[in-house]
């Protein structure tokens, strides 16, 4: 059973129509890297995973469990009650560009949080987890910091811990190193390849090229809202590319990212 | 002609009394004031168009129209529609209500000057709307909303006189009472001055003091 599926997924704001009937099968642990050029739909195919944006069309769904939406005996789409779309969501993390942590909570706060409340595990048991997951970003040792006291890399890691949490199945990260110096880049990174390591099934939007290539088992192109290449890296990235992949790399090359490819 | 504030203060007792019912009747409606605010905040925001738009409109209409002569609607008005109130009723309810538009107003930009990506990481954690309120919009809006408020309880400290107006027993209707009756005016008014000055003196630190302490608690820079 694949851990994520997407049947014809399209999603359109007003008059525009960000995603095209999007089709995508992710098996259990597999790393699935999406890249293309801004604008091209990859936070938006993101976000519908996480339901944070409903598709407009198309459905998706968990580990066979459908997300928000299902064919209902008439064959159209139903909306599914709230009880269920919750149910499934805590089934995947999230992690975003700029962090998002709750300024009013330490880091062992952010991270023990959803454990309280959602879960509702006594403060200790709570806290004990969170500590734990702290320890596996390398974080533990500044559980009491607020946010506002912590780096971006930081931050982010703190952010991973928290989505880590409730210990979901899959993993969603959105350009997480893309307001990171290029220094704090790297820890970020670690911590994500070590997820990968584990076994943990993650779909990354990045300009990470680098990291696509070395960690990602399979490589999405999106253009304009359209999935226009999967595979592989060695398959993708091989020359002769797809012109739409090889003018959106030329940019990378330009910044000096050639050696990585 | 001296001035001569010993004829005044030797109503010690009942000043005392009086500044009393003045701090009461703030610190119940200020309370009072918030609930109210913080409840048509957010009805406003999730209860549609159909509950947003009529407390819009009640808001706009306390907003832009005198305390004193919501005062007098109220007192006066009231027992057309069968609402008798004792004055110091009619006064804390009033001064309420008037708080609550102004609340209202302060609560619904602190809400939404909340990150909207601070609430996803949280829906994505599967919280519920109210758990996020909870736990997440409330905490985050205080830090944002405590200078205006605090403001806002100054004001209301002050519009604490007007309710002498309709008779409420508080400090400025007893200390120009007592001032009338001497012809002690000047002292009596100097009195009062200093009191509201000290209250809101107070307030202003407390509220200072407090926003130190949050400061770390606001978004990273």
């Amino acid at each position: 059973m694949s851990a994520i599926s997407l049947q014809g997924v399209s999603k359109r704001f007003g008059e525009t129509e960000v995603l095209h009937g999007i089709d995508l099968e992710i098996p259990p642990g597999e790393v699935v890297c999406v890249i293309g050029p801004s604008g091209s739909g990859k936070s938006t195919l993101l976000r519908c995973i996480a339901f944070l944006e409903e598709p407009t069309a198309g459905l998706i769904s968990v580990y066979g469990e459908p997300l928000g939406f299902a064919l209902g005996p008439d064959g159209k789409r139903q909306r599914l009650p709230r009880a269920r779309i919750h149910a499934v969501r805590s089934h995947i993390g999230m992690v975003f560009q700029q962090f998002n942590l709750w300024p009013h909570m330490t880091a062992l706060g952010n991270v023990s949080e959803a454990l309280k409340t959602v879960r509702r595990l006594p403060v200790k048991e709570a806290e004990a987890r969170a500590m734990a997951q702290l320890e596996k970003v390398g974080l533990a040792h500044h559980a009491g910091h607020y946010p506002s006291q912590l780096s971006g890399g930081q931050q982010q890691r703190v952010a991973i811990a928290r989505a880590l949490s409730l210990d979901p199945k899959i993993m969603l990260f959105d350009e997480p190193t893309s307001s990171l110096d290029p220094e704090l880049t790297g820890e970020v990174l670690n911590v994500m390849r070590a997820l990968a390591a584990d076994g943990m099934t993650m779909v990354v939007v990045s300009h990470e090229i680098g990291f696509a290539a070395s960690v990602g088992r399979r490589i999405v192109f999106l253009d304009h809202g359209r999935l226009l290449l999967q595979g592989g890296p060695q398959e993708v990235f091989r020359k002769p590319r797809h012109p739409r992949l090889d003018q959106f790399l030329d940019t990378y090359l330009d910044r000096g990212a050639a050696m990585l490819l | 002609m001296t001035f001569d504030l010993s004829l005044i203060l030797s109503y010690g007792p009942e000043l005392l009394l009086a500044a009393a019912a003045t701090f009461g009747i703030w610190a119940a409606g200020s309370l009072a004031a918030v609930a109210l605010g913080f409840a048509i905040a957010l009805a406003r925001r999730y209860g549609g168009f159909l509950v947003d738009g009529p407390l819009r409109l009640l808001v706009e209409i306390v907003r832009g129209t005198p305390f004193l002569v919501q005062l007098f609607l109220l007192y006066f008005g009231g027992p057309f529609i069968g609402l008798s109130l004792e004055p110091t009723e009619a006064g804390l309810l009033g001064l309420s209500i008037y708080g609550a538009a102004y609340f209202a107003e302060i609560f619904r930009a602190g809400l939404e000057a909340v990150p909207r990506s601070h609430v996803e990481s949280a829906e994505c954690l599967g919280f519920t709307r109210w758990q996020i309120v909870r736990r997440i919009l409330v905490p985050e809006m205080t830090v944002l909303v405590l200078p205006p408020c605090v403001n806002m309880f100054i004001v209301l400290i002050k519009e604490t006189a007007i309710l002498s107006i309709i008779t409420v027993p508080e400090l400025t209707l007893v200390i120009t009472g007592i001032g009338s009756k001497y012809y002690a005016f000047v002292e009596a008014l100097f009195l009062l001055a200093l009191f509201y000055w000290g209250l809101v003196e107070l307030a202003s630190r407390l509220g200072r003091l407090l926003e130190a302490r949050l400061a770390k608690l606001s978004f990273a820079a």
